[in-house]
């Protein structure tokens, strides 16, 4: 019996759910051929990014590396990194991710001129940042006098001078995957929350930063590593204390010019933190903001 | 194809940071001499550049400065060096190490000074004034040559200081005291010179006990190893001491 | 589920370069009201307006007595305070959220407590016919039940209006029948004010009692959905609307004329025997026959041709009914060919008969027709 050539089937679900997403890669999809002549620079792109460290692990003095990352100046420093970039990563949230959303979502005046403020910092040498910070905040800053004058608080030389130049460096990176985010997602959801009847606070608590939540990973991941690995803004601003304001970026280049293996030592330990950072977050940074 | 790959990348490379390096030059001179210099040098050895060209036409006189131990280490990794002048005598030991050190001499020596403010807020006068409280000191951390020289007067002088901060190098103590953010920093006295106009330095007697060598020399296997020594001839002569001098260094 | 039945009066100018919006409607309390029209011709603007998104120029929105905007004043009541719910194209489900979770958002924001916005949440999805999903995330949901889902979202927030943005036009075919049908439903039954954008004279007929034509941001027709979409005044609306409709009740086998007439077609879902019902095809689907057709004996009418209009490449004939035949035939239209109109012989008074393949003709329910009095 012939069935109707054109029936439609009624029993044809109406789009089938896809549980398991567009991630996997689908060895049989084939793509358009790439261009020869990109592979060449590609390589050598990735060589200049890769090769240095292979020649930092080829000059290690692997036999003394245990004893020189385990040193007292190693895991002082060490220890001083991870809790001020915890605490400007802290920071760089709780000041970039609200910046991130009014730049995306609110309507400032001068939107662009901000957007490309709030840029700066990517673009200028971090001692330049370090130094602006010491005209603002330092003894005869255009604050700082006032809260060494009246409060007796003088910000350079502490702990909490390396946070902020850490903070100053890495909240555009926090700022700027954060606002990207925010605005390939669109404020469709928000708008909808809001014809439910949801008030703009609770729109941006149970809408905005749930949605948010996979960019903000990878945002506070590139915050942090950036805090971790920053050098010029700490030494212009903050100085070079053991145990106070002596990162581990300041300890390697401060052991460089004494200890060559010590500080090699160092920065692999550096690369091997900052790596499992990135590793950690390396799938949604790498995709991006669905 | 896979396995070649890394040479053709490092041979790029090469290539590539050649290209950068290279600036476009004049009438070719026939020869170079080349000098590497500690950063401190800087000012003087601009002058005697000049003036070793005008004495030797056709010859290029190319200074590299930097830290003296970063130098060092340039040297032992085999670059090309007609000359080297190093700012204390631990990283000419480096290269002596490594057997190229040829015969070095100490052509200046170098001491410490506080380095204050052109005002001087805090009135230092002395060491001992900068263990005083409120005085906000910086200094070069122990492990390069300007921090050595600090512990040693400090011991000399039976005084502890606390500073607030050790900095890497003597230029960033400098800074601090430039800025305002210190009152005081040990620092060697040509740097004192070469920011006469915002910062005045005090000399303190055991500032003598800890001078700093300045060893030059025209290392085994200088390219141009007679030019170097005419070179090195001009800094140890009447010209590169008055030079020297004039920047505040001692000679001997 | 309390039925909240609040009129909404909107007069309102909003211009922007190349287009301007000037429209005042009135929807009574529980009614709803389609707005059909072609793209750009303003209405996703109107909507804007209403749900807050947009400030008019001038002119002022009024729904329950409750002034929402009113420009020469300058009062604008934020999205969140208006009232006013919306259903997308897009479901628009929050994505991190489950199905339940979704629907019990607009109750939770209103500060229901937590236990009992669930079982409104799972009241409403009951209501639409998706409970055994509530577990489910957005990502685990086609495009039907996802929709389904937004439905049960919006209206659980019990807004005093709901605003129907092209409900289905991102549905696969299959699905969106099934989804008219719920929607008519719920709407109804809880005696909701509620406005329907579309261009798709099907969801007007099924879902709305009143229907506006809206062209260049101005209202060119108005009238109980039935009546407007069958008899349109305005050739724009003809255009759009193109539809014939034949009135009467659900039957097993079709829909009943009122002379006992059967018309087969196409049932859309949620159509119940003995409710008031239309059929409605296209002119198109019409073929003419001068002696009665043999081979296809359902939906087969005699008529009397009362006019022949020319228009882009078909020619349009009005039918009167013949004497003895039936009346609803009164009106009908069928576009034929010119050379149809040359091999037939046909003109004006002459005898003909009508047929129509049950393929082409879909038989809905006729909601407007128990208010069409008004």
């Amino acid at each position: 019996m012939a069935a109707a050539p054109s029936s439609p089937g009624p029993l044809r679900p109406d789009r089938p759910s896809v549980p398991f997403g567009r991630g996997g890669a689908d060895r049989h999809r084939t793509r358009a051929a790439l261009p020869w002549p990109l592979w060449g620079p590609a390589l050598a792109g990735l060589g200049l990014l890769v090769l240095p460290v292979l020649g930092l692990v080829a000059r290690a003095d692997w036999v003394r590396l245990p004893e020189l990352v385990t040193s007292d100046a190693a895991l002082t420093a060490l220890g001083l990194s991870l809790r001020t970039a915890a605490a400007s990563t802290a920071l760089c949230l709780l000041l970039g991710g609200p910046l991130a959303v009014v730049l995306a979502r609110g309507r400032p005046p001068g939107l662009r001129v901000l957007r490309s403020l709030v840029l700066l910092p990517l673009v200028l040498p971090p001692v330049v940042g370090g130094l602006a910070l010491l005209y603002l905040l330092g003894r005869t800053g255009l604050v700082g006098r006032y809260l060494d004058l009246y409060l007796g608080v003088r910000v350079p030389f502490t702990t909490t001078a390396v946070v902020l130049a850490q903070t100053f460096v890495a909240m555009p990176f926090l700022v700027v995957s954060l606002e990207g985010a925010l605005r390939t997602a669109g404020d469709r959801y928000e708008t909808v929350a809001a014809t439910l009847g949801a008030r703009p606070w609770t729109v941006f608590w149970r809408v905005t930063v749930p949605l948010l939540l996979p960019g903000l990973g990878s945002a506070v991941v590139l915050a942090f590593a950036r805090a971790l690995g920053e050098f010029g803004a700490t030494i212009a601003f903050a100085g070079s204390l053991a145990g106070q304001t002596r990162t581990l970026p300041l300890e390697i280049y401060l052991q460089r010019e004494s200890d060559v293996d010590g500080a090699v030592a160092l920065s692999l330990l550096l690369v091997a933190v900052a790596a499992v950072v990135v590793v950690l977050a390396r799938p949604r940074a790498v995709e991006g903001a669905r | 194809m896979r396995a070649r790959a890394p040479l053709g990348l490092a041979v790029a490379l090469v290539l590539a940071l050649a290209a950068c390096g290279s600036g476009g030059g004049n009438p070719a001179p026939r020869r170079t001499v080349t000098v590497l210099a500690a950063a401190s040098l800087t000012e003087v050895f601009g002058r005697l550049e000049q003036r070793f060209e005008a004495e030797h036409p056709g010859v290029d006189v190319k200074i590299s400065y930097g830290g003296s131990s970063d130098l060092a280490q340039q040297i032992v990794n085999g670059a090309p060096a007609d000359v080297f002048a190093a700012a204390n005598t631990s990283t000419m030991d480096t290269v002596a190490r490594a057997g190229l050190a040829g015969q070095p001499r100490v052509f200046a020596t170098n001491e410490l000074r506080i380095a204050v403010p052109a005002d001087n807020p805090k009135n230092i006068g002395s060491l001992a004034d900068l263990a005083k409280d409120g005085v906000v000191l910086v200094v070069c951390a122990p492990q390069v040559p300007c921090g050595a020289a600090t512990q040693k007067v400090a011991t000399a002088a039976g005084v502890r200081l606390r500073p607030a901060s050790e900095e890497p190098d003597v230029k960033s103590v400098l800074g601090k005291v430039v800025a305002g953010e210190a009152d005081a920093g040990l620092v060697y006295v040509t740097d004192v010179h070469a920011r006469g106009d915002r910062v005045r330095g005090v000399a303190f007697p055991e500032a003598a006990g800890a001078r700093n060598d300045y060893p030059i020399t025209v290392p085994s296997g200088a390219p141009e190893a007679e030019l170097g020594r005419q070179f090195v001839e001009l800094v140890r002569g009447q010209v590169g001491r008055e030079a020297l001098t004039a920047a505040g260094f001692q000679v001997p | 589920m309390t039925p909240r039945s609040s009129a909404l009066d909107v007069d309102v100018e909003l211009g922007r370069p190349g287009f301007a919006l000037s429209v005042a409607l009135r929807v009574e309390p529980g009614e709803v009201l389609a707005v059909l029209g072609p793209n750009g011709s303003g209405k996703s603007t109107l909507l804007g307006v209403l749900a807050g998104l947009l400030r008019p120029d001038r002119g002022r929105v009024v729904l329950g007595g409750r002034t929402l905007t009113d420009a020469g004043r300058g009062a604008h009541v934020p999205p969140h305070r208006r009232g006013v719910g919306l259903l997308a194209q897009q479901p628009l489900l929050f994505p991190h959220l489950t199905a339940e979770a979704n629907v019990a958002f607009g109750p939770r924001a209103r500060g229901v407590p937590r236990r009992a916005a669930r079982e409104i949440a799972r009241r409403w999805l009951s209501e639409v016919d998706v409970l055994e999903l509530a577990d489910r995330r957005p990502a685990e949901l086609s495009g039907g039940q996802a929709q389904r889902v937004a439905v049960a979202r919006a209206l659980a927030a019990e807004p005093d209006l709901v605003l129907l943005d092209e409900p289905f036009a991102a549905l696969d075919v299959d699905a969106a029948p099934a989804l008219r049908a719920v929607l008519g439903r719920v709407l109804r039954a809880g005696g909701r004010t509620a406005l329907v954008v579309t261009h798709d004279p099907l969801d007007a007929l099924v879902l709305s009692d009143r229907l506006v034509v809206l062209d260049a941001g101005v209202v060119v027709e108005a009238g109980p959905t039935r009546q407007v979409l069958a008899r349109p005044r305005t050739a724009f609306t003809a255009r759009i609307a193109g539809l014939e409709l034949v009135a009467g009740v659900a039957a097993p086998t079709g829909l009943r004329a009122p002379d006992g007439a059967v018309l087969a077609g196409h049932r859309e879902p949620g159509l119940v025997d003995g409710v008031p019902a239309v059929a409605v095809f296209p002119p198109r689907a019409v073929a003419v026959h001068r002696e009665r057709p043999n081979g296809s004996p359902r939906n087969v009418f005699p008529v009397v041709l009362a006019g022949l209009e020319p228009r882009a490449d078909v020619v349009r004939l009005r039918a009167a009914a013949a004497p003895g035949g039936p009346g609803w035939a009164e009106g009908l239209s069928a576009d034929v060919t010119p050379a149809a109109v040359a091999d037939l012989g046909l003109e004006p008074g002459l005898p003909v008969w009508f047929a129509v393949k049950a393929t082409e003709v879909t038989l809905c329910p006729a909601p407007g027709e128990t208010v069409s009095a008004r």
